[in-house]
């Protein structure tokens, strides 16, 4: 996917501006939040929880190519096979060799973020193969030619009308006079359709919430069981992860996974929480005869020991980004690559480079919000200003802003000349803005008084009036 | 005077300074004035002084300090936002506290300054003191000296912005809530969006003007909504955004500083944005 992150002003601006989308965000807030709230109450120990799960993530980090050793021989003993891909290229390649070698026509997949970043239904559609999403979420951007704009809801910034609107556009057998007003009409069908599909495909390419190093496993959450019939109906299951998705044990990943649903959607569990190992055995009633897993580095060993390791704790709930007050007022196309919010706002940067993306991590009033509702308790307002620096560092933002900067610090750095130029300032703006008490408009202004007033200054500064008192009370 | 600020800190940077002053004399508070109230609301300052001198202590104002540097820590520019809080640094070294009328200025001396200097070993006791010793106003009143809320009247159906910093870098929360609960006639009502970001963010809020003003719509919305007639907070960052949003969309609803109500020295200005009615 090219990244649009370097429009971001320009994007947001559009954002702001669509308001079907911006009904779509307003009934989305209160949603998740309250729900992850009411999920929290319900269990005091979240915290400790909180706690725990991080501190095995960070073992797994510790140890990462340990874990992922064992996690493949683990595979292998199941009789599956692991593939190693440093970057996206090598695993576009790797997913579409094993497609061929599976003779596969049709594709069946479930949402997963890691497709996303290695645009895997790109590469597979361009080398001759029909990759059709089943989550309904990602059926129905799929139809739309649209990115996620959610980790966990991709087709959050839609209406129900726009849905049924690309229902009617693309379902050529669907008669114009069925009602599709209702959500439940929509479901029976995208479900109609996506029974077809699951029952021809070939190939199911499924992501993988974690990977259990200990017994080779991968654990796999929906709401829909979408994942299930992807996983279990073709030929061939191939499993597409990131490196950073293994943890050391069983009882880890139900650790972790306390902490997952919670936080994304404020249910106990998803309704379907499924571990798989390898291919089908000899004995099972079904399963893929062949079963492949992809690891992706893609950047993330060069994420390992530097100051933005801790990013590689995330387990992808979303938190960050249902509680982010930038991410409800722009939605999630505004970010312009895979990741959006504050997790997208670390990792996106780190993946595809600073360059053209800088913008993200400025754009956040480092609230503290993200990093409060973490369930990893990643420092995310920490990782924004570090790369605010890297940014900087190497000649970026406006202008107008270093030059200001600098001569701000210039003045902040001599209390005399900020004195006399500051006491100078707030007199003048004092006496213009006296009659009205502040400012509609004023020159070099523009970025504050475009939507607010300007209180005007009182006029004189505190350090002169304190120090006249106080002269006077000697 | 009362003799709540006569409690020592037990850790002090030198034994013999312990011994000396061991015996009942008062705290000393160096006021960090944080540039917005030096700047644009005096009174602010004023009552804050006042309200420390209420408590018993001692309040100096070091002319060396400026600014905190938080804008240009939190622009990325090291280099420039550490030259300032050096300055920061060596004004207050011989105080006993350090109280700030700004939880986001109290959070950047106090949790982001050692991050700040972290690659700089020599500054590390220096930087670890300050940090130590500085809180925000509200807080240093209640869980430093821990004053009783004060009496008064303050006739206003009022509501509470917790700003970012001084909420989750420090705990700011309770406190202004706590001290305000005294006052006859005040009540507060809670709005749904008190602990979500107003949309200040220093120069967040000139940078990224459309997305700023969508948050603070959100947030003037509950306000609307809540009925209340006064907006108090404890920074004047995030009081300037909502007021000046409240009054280019013409509702009419006062935004102060909580240190003026506190100190009953809301008379001496007039709200935030507002005229003082002389020509």
């Amino acid at each position: 996917m090219q990244s649009k992150a370097h429009t971001f002003t320009a994007n947001a601006r559009a954002a702001l501006a669509d308001e079907p989308l911006q009904a779509a965000l307003a009934r989305f807030q209160g949603g998740f939040p309250v729900k992850r709230r009411a999920a929290i109450d319900r269990l005091p120990e979240f915290d400790a929880l909180r706690d725990a799960g991080k501190a095995i993530k960070d073992a797994a980090l510790a140890n990462l190519d340990i874990y992922l050793e064992q996690f493949e021989a683990k595979v292998v003993a199941a009789g599956g096979h692991v593939h190693w891909c440093e970057d996206a290229a090598a695993a576009r390649q790797t997913v579409i060799d094993l497609c061929r070698e599976a003779g596969a026509k049709t594709i069946t997949k479930a949402k997963s973020m890691i497709g996303e970043e290695i645009a895997i239904n790109e590469a597979l559609a361009a080398a001759g193969f029909t990759p059709i999403e089943t989550d309904l979420g990602e059926y129905i951007i799929q139809l739309r030619d649209e990115a996620p704009s959610h980790i966990i809801v991709p087709a959050v910034h839609l209406s129900k009308e726009q849905v049924a609107e690309s229902f009617r556009a693309h379902h050529r057998d669907l008669p114009a006079e069925r009602p599709l007003s209702e959500p439940q009409a929509m479901l029976d069908e995208a479900r109609a359709i996506l029974r077809q599909a699951f029952l021809t495909a070939d190939v199911g390419i499924t992501g993988a919430n974690m990977l259990i190093a200990e017994t080779g496993s991968t654990v796999l959450v929906t709401n829909e069981g979408n994942a299930d019939l992807t996983q279990t109906l073709p030929r061939m299951q191939i499993v597409i992860a990131s490196i950073e998705k293994v943890v050391p044990t069983l009882e880890d990943a139900a650790t972790v996974l306390r902490l997952l649903a919670r936080s994304a959607t404020g249910q106990e569990l998803s309704v379907y929480t499924t571990f798989t190992t390898g291919p089908k055995r000899g004995d099972d009633l079904d399963g893929p005869a062949a079963f492949h897993v992809i690891l992706l580095d893609n950047g993330r060993s060069r994420m390992l020991g530097g100051p933005f390791a801790e990013m590689l704790r995330c387990i992808r709930c979303g938190a960050c980004l249902n509680h982010c007050p930038v991410y409800s007022a722009v939605g999630g196309h505004a970010y312009g690559w895979v990741y959006p919010g504050p997790m997208g706002s670390v990792l996106t940067p780190n993946l595809i480079g600073l360059a053209g993306t800088s913008d993200l991590p400025n754009a956040s009033t480092l609230c503290g919000r993200c990093e409060e509702v973490c369930p990893m308790r990643i420092p995310l307002p920490r990782m924004l200003r570090q790369l605010r620096r890297d940014a900087f560092a190497s000649g970026g933002g406006p202008k107008p802003m270093r030059a200001g900067l600098a001569a701000w610090a210039f003045v902040a750095g001599r209390p005399w000349l900020y004195r006399l130029a500051t006491g100078l300032g707030v007199r003048i703006l004092g006496l213009l803005g006296r009659r009205h008490g502040r400012f509609r408009r004023l020159p070099g202004a523009s970025g504050w008084t475009a939507v607010r007033d300007l209180p005007a200054p009182a006029g004189r500064t505190f350090q002169a009036l304190w120090t006249e008192r106080n002269g006077a009370r000697q | 005077m009362s003799d709540t600020c006569r409690h020592r800190p037990l850790i002090q940077p030198g034994v013999q300074v312990i011994l000396i002053r061991m015996h009942d004399e008062q705290l000393t508070v160096g006021l960090f004035v944080t540039c917005l109230v030096d700047l644009m609301r005096p009174s602010v300052g004023f009552a804050a002084v006042k309200l420390l001198e209420n408590a018993g202590c001692r309040v100096v104002v070091p002319a060396q300090q400026t600014c905190c540097g938080q804008p240009a820590f939190n622009s990325g520019a090291s280099a420039e936002a550490k030259a300032v809080a050096r300055q920061v640094i060596d004004a207050f070294r011989d105080v006993d506290y350090v109280v700030a009328p700004s939880g986001s200025c109290a959070g950047m001396i106090k949790t982001h300054y050692p991050e700040l200097f972290a690659d700089e070993p020599a500054q590390a006791a220096a930087v670890a003191a300050l940090a130590a010793k500085t809180y925000e106003l509200t807080s240093f009143l209640v869980d430093v000296l821990r004053q009783k809320p004060a009496a008064g009247t303050y006739p206003v159906a009022a509501t509470y912005h917790d700003s970012c910093s001084g909420l989750r870098e420090l705990g700011v929360k309770a406190q202004p809530r706590y001290l305000l609960s005294k006052l006859e006639g005040l009540s507060l009502t809670e709005i749904p969006s008190a602990e979500t970001c107003c949309g200040f963010g220093g120069l967040f809020c000139v940078k990224y003007t459309d997305i700023s003003a969508k948050m603070v719509d959100a947030k003037v919305d509950d306000i609307a909504a809540s009925g209340a007639k006064l907006v108090l907070g404890g920074d004047m960052g995030c009081l300037m955004n909502i007021a000046g949003r409240l009054q280019r969309r013409g509702l009419a609803v006062e935004v102060r500083h909580v240190a003026e109500v506190l100190a009953g020295s809301a008379d001496d200005a007039p709200a935030i944005g507002e005229s003082d009615g002389k020509p």
